[in-house]
């Protein structure tokens, strides 16, 4: 039977199993919007900007380990989606982006709305096409799928013009994928593991350094089993956590420029560093020569252009992180028995002195709110089961050193581009995905205000999403460096914001705020007791830092600490 | 250090044959800040696939990181290091040089010694194919440079690796 290029689209996302996409229309989708009004399978969620279709997409995906599906139209609505996608790259989250495009023979002559966006996104995309004949239509598409969700995930765009849309051909659904040039390494080679094993078991201080992939792999369960069999102490980036329980003593928590003193004292003194699925990202190393000076460096990581990149690595392991740590865990049940709790007393013994003396802290205000002070009432008020996104800056480091992710897939953040914005729309890809659970957007007064029209479709959709503002009337993360480093001087980072309380009113959702310490409580509780989505207005101590940090370019062990 | 004094790597690619491939591999090395000195591309015996031969300067890590970038891109099959084993490199260029009466037997003799084809010739120019490894042209047109040369055209390095000896 013939179907047009938009029945086969339909067809397709069916096919991949997809139940909700992320869009907005425009003149060149026109006919995908009429197939997607016939196709009740699918649920469509009208976002009111683009770049918010790609992030809620992309928060979708990490709360459901499923594909996130973004669908906009040609020229503006695609460009708009260029910061989104450019996260997902650099956070390897895997999302389809469908753009629609100028009839193919318009394609080159600077139509109406037109915009080469497979061009544009041709350095922040794992892969992209432009399909120029509808009976490629279906092949690209599940091809489009298979490499968003395999090998290292990512995003992959497909532009589709007008009339490819319009055309209709009889379809062949392909059930299979085969690209040849395409075949990521699963299994890592077996005698890399067995040396690396070697080195791990003769390490006196070894300390395993984890990532995004372990989230992205599903591997947390055996990187649980590696820690705790073995008694190395864990700590990871922005994006692993979560992959190992955030409450267990073998954590160590984040390392990096915001990381704990523990974690990167324990990094800087290892003498085996076990990297899985990380990338010695400059925000994790500081200064490169002295990141791990006395480590021999174990790295595992599905993409073999992360190895050696940036730190020169002694075992490198390519293989996807699930896979390695079975290996692991398998060999090392061959092993003879030791007490690993009595061979390693000494290491972790140092470790907690670290832990101990230098624990993540704030001072106590009885008169002001301090920032912390409300992530860490969050926490406790959800015991730690919430689904947290994260703006970009202050809000979300203060989110990452205080919410105790015990659970991977519960922290959403635009950890690798950084995007201020980032938090809602994820938000709401989050809360579409787990429509049961509490999902909360930890947001500063600025970064809130980059998506904030997204708060009709939060309300328009009936989704509880809670935003929790640390309103300090400041971009506050670059106003610490202006404090810290540019003698004090506020150069544009005082920030005037609207009262969110009557915009939440305004936009139909509920507002809230707390001035005084003891509001805290009585405000999260009441926030979480609805089903509407909230906005909570937290007015925090303008002056706060984030601390410790290991200032740009510094050894890590050279942080500050207050 | 000169970067002109950094080893250079010919490297082979093979890649789909479709459109956008060519800008995909440039503009991973033009995103990184990575030098092109020369590039080949043209289709194989499999009309679906194209062979992309570039030399490239640069230290051992970011060569590696090269490598592996483009091992990376989807339509990407194949990528070798040909430095790294033996190869044959060879180099076209056309060059019309100026060749009058006192010079025009010492052009010829040039192009007698380094084994040019003469392509064409005007009253006062000959042009020269000259093919061969990147010593070689460098050598022929330091020569040439002392009679004048008009216009330049080359092919850029293509290569291919030694069979292997029994």
């Amino acid at each position: 039977m013939k179907l047009t290029g938009a029945q086969i689209l339909m067809k397709c996302l069916e096919r991949e199993g997809v139940k909700h996409i992320f869009g907005y229309p425009g003149g060149v989708v026109l006919d995908i919007y009429d197939e997607l009004a016939r196709t009740p399978s699918i649920r469509h969620i009208l976002v009111r900007h683009e770049q918010a279709a790609v992030h809620a997409a992309d928060g979708y995906a990490r709360a459901s380990s499923q594909v996130g599906v973004a669908l906009v139209t040609s020229g503006p609505g695609a460009t708009n989606t260029v910061t989104g996608i450019a996260s997902a790259y650099l956070d390897s989250i895997p999302i389809v982006v469908i753009t629609g495009q100028v009839p193919t023979n318009l394609i080159g002559n600077d139509a109406f709305q037109e915009v080469d966006i497979v061009g544009i996104t041709r350095p922040c995309t794992k892969h992209n096409y432009l399909v120029k004949d509808v009976k490629d239509l279906a092949r690209t598409l599940h091809e489009a799928f298979h490499i968003a969700r395999s090998g290292r995930p990512g995003p992959v765009l497909v532009d589709l013009p007008k009339d490819v849309s319009q055309a209709s051909t009889v379809p062949k659904f392909p059930e299979t994928v085969k690209i040849k040039s395409y075949n990521p390494t699963y299994h890592a080679n077996p005698r890399q593991v067995a040396r690396a094993l070697d080195m791990i078991l003769h390490a006196q201080r070894p300390v395993l350094y984890t990532g995004g992939g372990i989230v992205l792999s599903d591997s947390s369960e055996g990187l649980f089993k590696f820690a705790t069999s073995l008694q190395i102490p864990v700590t990871s980036t922005l994006m692993g956590l979560g992959g190992f329980p955030g409450d267990h003593p073998l954590w160590m928590g984040m390392l990096g420029m915001h990381g704990t003193y523990c974690a990167n004292m324990a990094v800087s003194q290892a003498d085996v560093l076990i990297a899985v699925g990380a990338r010695f990202d400059d925000r994790v190393t500081g200064k490169l020569s002295e990141f791990a000076p006395h480590a021999k460096i174990v790295h595992i990581d599905i993409d073999p252009s992360s190895i050696s990149k940036n730190v020169k690595v002694d075992i490198p392991i390519v293989g996807d992180c699930k896979d390695t740590l079975d290996q692991l865990n398998e060999l090392l049940e061959d092993k003879p028995v030791r007490d690993w709790t009595e061979v390693r007393r000494p290491w972790l013994d140092t470790v907690n002195e670290w832990s101990t003396t230098h624990p993540l802290t704030y001072t106590w205000d009885d008169k002001v709110i301090k920032p912390q002070f409300v992530v860490e009432k969050l926490y406790e008020l959800t015991k730690g089961e919430a689904y947290i996104t994260t703006e970009v800056g202050q809000n979300q480091m203060w989110a990452a050193q205080f919410y105790k992710f015990r659970h991977p897939r519960r922290l959403m953040t635009s950890g690798g581009l950084g995007v201020m914005g980032y938090g809602l729309p994820a938000a709401m890809g989050v809360q579409m995905a787990k429509p049961d659970d509490i999902v909360i957007d930890i947001a500063g007064d600025g970064s809130i205000q980059m998506n904030i029209q997204e708060l009709i479709t939060v309300v328009d959709n009936d989704l509880p999403v809670k935003i929790a503002i640390l309103n300090n009337s400041f971009l506050g993360m670059v106003r610490q460096w202006q404090q810290l480093f540019y003698d004090r001087r506020y150069s544009a980072t005082p920030m005037t914001a609207p009262d969110f309380v009557k915009l939440a009113e305004a936009y139909g959702a509920v507002g809230l705020r707390a001035t005084k310490p003891e509001e805290v409580e009585p405000v999260i509780r009441e926030a979480l007791s609805t089903r509407r989505p909230v906005i909570m207005d937290f007015k925090v101590e303008p002056e706060e830092c984030v601390m410790p940090m290991v200032p740009a370019g510094k050894a890590m062990h050279e942080m500050l600490l207050a | 250090m000169d970067p002109k004094m950094e080893p250079r790597h010919t490297i082979a690619i093979w890649v789909d044959n479709t459109p956008g491939v060519l800008s995909r591999v440039t503009g991973l090395f033009s995103g990184r800040g990575f030098n092109i000195e020369s590039l080949c591309v043209a289709e194989t015996m499999d009309p679906e696939v194209s062979r992309i031969t570039i030399v490239s300067t640069g230290d051992e890590q970011i060569t590696e990181q090269i490598i592996k970038q483009l091992h990376k891109l989807i339509n990407t099959i194949r990528v070798v290091d040909l430095s790294e084993q033996e190869h044959v490199e060879r180099e076209m260029v056309l060059v019309r040089v100026k060749a009058e009466d006192k010079s025009r037997a010492e052009v010829l003799r040039i192009a007698d010694i380094f084994r040019c084809r003469v392509v064409d010739v005007s009253a006062s120019t000959y042009t020269l194919e000259i093919t061969g490894n990147h010593d070689k042209i460098r050598a022929v047109l330091d020569l040439l440079k002392n009679h004048g040369i008009q216009e330049v055209a080359r092919t850029g390095t293509l290569a291919i690796q030694r069979s292997k000896k029994e």
